[in-house]
C-alpha cells in the first residue's frame, strides 16, 4: 500500500463527508448511447433558496475540482476551491444567492464514477463505465435541479471545464438559465489542450499499477502515473511568467545542483508537491474519464457545426471573461464565443482581464475579475427582481 | 475607439449611473439620447464608459449593449453592470445579424474607423436606424487655423497634434451626406451642433451648416423612415 492510499483511508468515511446526496432511480441516456442508472449525485449547497426559488446560483467545477466550493476539503482539508468567491457578502453573496454545486458526473468525490461499484459485477466500474460527455454531466445537474423544484436558475457559473458546462446549459437548456458566466473556456477543445490530457492519460495508463484500470479490485493505486499527469497538467495552468516570478532557476533547499536527479530546482520540487498531494484527492480512472469528456467538447458540432445555433433559442445574459496570460484557452476562443452570441443578437458581456497567473487565475485573488463578476451579477439580479441581502 | 477618450471630450459621468439626469451627458450623447424610443434595442459602439447605455437603461427601460475598444472602458462597463464587449467598428460588426436592433449608436468614433464607408453600411444594416455623430472638418475655425497657420488643426472637437491623432479618416458634413447618398442610405432627422453643443436651425446640406456647425447628428436607414 502506498503511503497516500494509506492517508486516504485514513481520512474521514465518505459517509461524513459534508453536503448531501441525490439517488437518481431513473435511467438517463448518456451522448455514447448508454441508458445509464440509477446513479448518486453528490453535491453541497450554500445560502437559502428564497420563496420564490429565483435565487439559485449552480457553481460548475474544473476537471479536478468537487462540490466544496467552500469548504475545506474532506480529504486533504484544504481550503475550497473558489472560497475568494464565496461567503456572506462574497461576490457570490451566500446572504442573496443560493448557491448549488454538485460532483461531475464521473468523478471521484461521491457523484458515480468509475471508481464505484458496478451493480451487475459488484467490483469496482474501472474502465467498464461508460464514457461520459460535458453534455451528460449537465444532464445530471439537471436532475438535481428539478429535485430541488428550481424551474429557472438565476445564473449557472464555472470556470474551465466549469465553462464548457456553463455553455452547454445555455445551450441545452435555454429558457431556464437567466445569467451565465463562462470563465477562462471556449467552445472546444483544443488539439493542443487534447495532445496536453492524452500525455497525462498516457502517464496514468504507463503505470504498472494501473492494471489496465482495474488496480482498486487489485488494491493497488497508479500513484506515479497520476501524479506525472498532475504535474504536465499543472504546467498548462500557469504562466511562463508566473513560472519565473515565483521560481526562477532558484535551488530547492542547496547552494549548488546535485549532478544528480534530485528535485535540484525549486519548479521541480513544487511540482512534485503538486502531483504527490493529487493523488491523495483525486482517482486515476476519473482523471480519464474526465479529461476524455473535455476532449469531446465540442458545442458547435451538436449544432451542424453552427456555433451560433447552440445560442439561437437563448435568453440568457452572458458575460463571458478570459484572462490575458490564459495560454490553454485563451482569449481568441472566448472571442469566438462572443462573435457566435453576436451572431444571434445574445446579451453578451466580455472581459478580459490582464494578469500573468495564467489559465489558474479564475481560481486566485483577481480583484478585477471579482468586480466584473460582482457588477454583472448585481445588473442581473435587478433584472430578475432580486432582492438584495437583509441587514 | 473610445469617443470620449479619442476625442478629449468632457465625460458624461465619472462612472456609468453616476450621472444623475440627461443633464450629466456629453451633450451630443443627450441629443442622441431624445432620438431613441422607449425600451428599444439599442447597440452603442464605442461605448467608453457607458454613460450613455447607463442613461438609456435608466430612463428609456432600454435593451442596451456596448462595443469599446478600450479594454478598461468595457471593465468599467461590465462591473457597472452594462453589457459590453471588447471590440471595435471595423472588425466586429460583420458577426451580427440583419435588423438585430432597433438604433445603433456611433457617436465620434466614424472618423477612427479604417473602413468608415464599410462601418456606415454595417450601421444601417444591423440597426433599424443609426445614430452617428461626428466632428465637422468643415467648421469655420478649422478652415481658418489651416488657412491662416497653413497647419493642420489640432483644436475643439479635434485636439490631437497630426502625427497621434487616432482620427484617420475625418469629413466635412457635405462629405458625409454625399457618401449617405452614393451608398443609398437614407438620412432622417439630422442635426447640427454649434460649439457648446447647442443645435443649429440650419438645413444639414447647406452650405452655412457646414461652415457653422462644430458636429452632426444624423439619423440613418436603409429604408425610408
Amino acid at each position: 500500500m502506498t503511503a497516500s492510499t494509506a492517508r486516504i483511508l485514513r481520512s474521514r468515511p465518505v459517509s461524513d463527508w459534508p453536503g448531501h446526496r441525490l439517488a437518481v432511480t431513473e435511467k438517463m441516456r448518456l451522448d455514447c448511447g448508454v441508458d445509464f442508472g440509477p446513479f448518486t449525485i453528490a453535491y453541497q449547497t450554500y445560502g437559502t433558496l428564497n420563496a420564490e426559488r429565483s435565487n439559485a446560483v449552480l457553481v460548475c467545477h474544473a476537471l479536478t475540482g468537487d462540490q466544496y466550493p467552500a469548504d475545506p476539503h474532506p480529504i486533504t482539508d484544504h481550503p475550497g476551491w473558489w472560497t475568494t468567491l464565496i461567503g456572506p457578502g462574497g461576490v457570490l453573496d451566500t446572504d442573496r444567492y443560493f448557491l448549488i454545486c454538485a460532483n461531475v458526473l464521473g468523478g471521484c468525490m461521491g457523484t458515480t464514477g468509475p471508481k464505484d461499484l458496478d451493480p451487475a459485477t459488484g467490483e469496482p466500474w474501472a474502465l467498464d463505465f461508460p464514457l461520459i460527455t460535458i453534455r451528460d454531466m449537465v444532464r445530471a445537474q439537471k436532475r438535481l435541479i428539478d429535485h430541488l423544484g428550481i424551474e429557472s436558475l438565476f445564473c449557472v457559473i464555472g470556470g474551465s471545464m466549469g465553462a464548457m458546462q456553463v455553455l452547454e446549459w445555455v445551450a441545452s437548456y435555454p429558457d431556464i438559465v437567466f445569467a451565465a458566466v463562462p470563465i477562462a473556456g471556449a467552445a472546444r477543445h483544443s488539439a493542443q489542450n487534447i495532445a496536453f490530457h492524452e500525455v497525462g492519460r498516457q502517464a496514468i495508463m504507463a503505470d504498472p499499477d494501473w492494471c489496465g484500470g482495474r488496480y482498486l479490485s487489485l488494491g493497488r493505486n497508479p500513484a506515479r502515473g497520476l501524479a506525472v499527469a498532475r504535474m504536465a497538467a499543472h504546467i498548462t495552468y500557469l504562466s511562463e511568467p508566473a513560472l519565473h516570478r515565483k521560481f526562477g532557476r532558484n535551488l530547492q533547499d542547496r547552494n549548488a545542483v546535485s549532478w544528480g536527479f534530485d528535485a535540484d530546482f525549486q519548479v521541480e520540487s513544487y511540482l512534485r508537491h503538486q502531483g504527490s498531494t493529487f493523488v491523495d484527492r483525486f482517482d486515476a480512472n476519473s482523471y480519464l474519464y474526465i479529461t476524455r469528456a473535455m476532449d469531446y467538447f465540442d458545442l458547435a458540432a451538436e449544432y451542424d457545426g453552427m456555433l451560433p445555433q447552440a445560442f439561437a433559442d437563448s435568453k440568457a445574459r452572458l458575460c463571458i471573461i478570459s484572462f490575458t496570460s490564459d495560454w490553454l484557452f485563451p482569449t481568441a476562443e472566448s472571442r469566438e464565443l462572443v462573435h457566435a452570441l453576436n451572431a444571434v443578437a445574445a446579451n453578451v458581456s466580455f472581459v478580459e482581464i490582464e494578469t500573468d497567473k495564467g489559465h489558474d487565475a479564475f481560481l486566485l485573488h483577481e480583484p478585477e475579475l471579482f468586480a466584473t463578476l460582482r457588477g454583472f451579477l448585481a445588473g442581473c439580479a435587478e433584472h430578475r427582481g432580486l432582492a438584495r441581502a437583509e441587514g | 475607439m473610445s469617443g470620449s477618450a479619442t476625442l478629449g471630450l468632457p465625460l458624461g459621468a465619472a462612472a456609468p449611473g453616476g450621472a444623475s439626469g440627461p443633464a450629466g451627458l456629453r451633450s451630443d450623447l443627450r441629443l442622441i439620447a431624445g432620438m431613441i424610443d422607449p425600451h428599444a434595442r439599442v447597440l452603442d459602439i464605442g461605448c467608453g464608459d457607458g454613460a450613455l447605455l447607463a442613461h438609456l437603461a435608466r430612463e428609456k427601460a432600454a435593451d442596451s449593449r456596448g462595443i469599446e475598444l478600450s479594454q478598461s472602458g468595457v471593465n468599467i462597463c461590465v462591473s457597472h453592470g452594462l453589457s459590453v464587449i471588447q471590440g471595435d467598428a471595423d472588425s466586429d460588426l460583420a458577426a451580427y445579424p440583419t435588423g438585430a436592433f432597433d438604433y445603433v449608436v456611433l457617436s465620434q468614433t466614424l472618423q477612427a474607423t479604417r473602413h468608415p464607408r464599410q462601418v456606415l453600411e454595417d450601421l444601417v444594416r444591423i440597426g433599424k436606424r443609426a445614430i452617428v455623430s461626428f466632428p465637422n472638418f468643415g467648421f469655420w475655425r478649422i478652415r481658418l487655423v489651416l488657412l491662416a497657420h497653413g497647419r493642420m488643426p489640432a483644436t475643439g472637437l479635434l485636439n490631437h497634434q497630426w502625427y497621434d491623432t487616432p482620427n484617420i479618416h475625418l469629413c466635412t458634413i457635405r462629405d458625409f451626406v454625399v457618401l449617405c447618398d452614393e451608398i443609398g442610405i437614407r438620412i432622417g432627422q439630422s442635426l447640427t451642433l454649434d460649439r457648446h453643443g447647442r443645435p443649429y436651425r440650419l438645413d444639414p446640406r447647406g452650405s452655412l451648416a457646414n461652415l457653422l456647425a462644430e458636429q452632426g447628428v444624423f439619423v440613418l436607414s436603409r429604408e425610408k423612415i
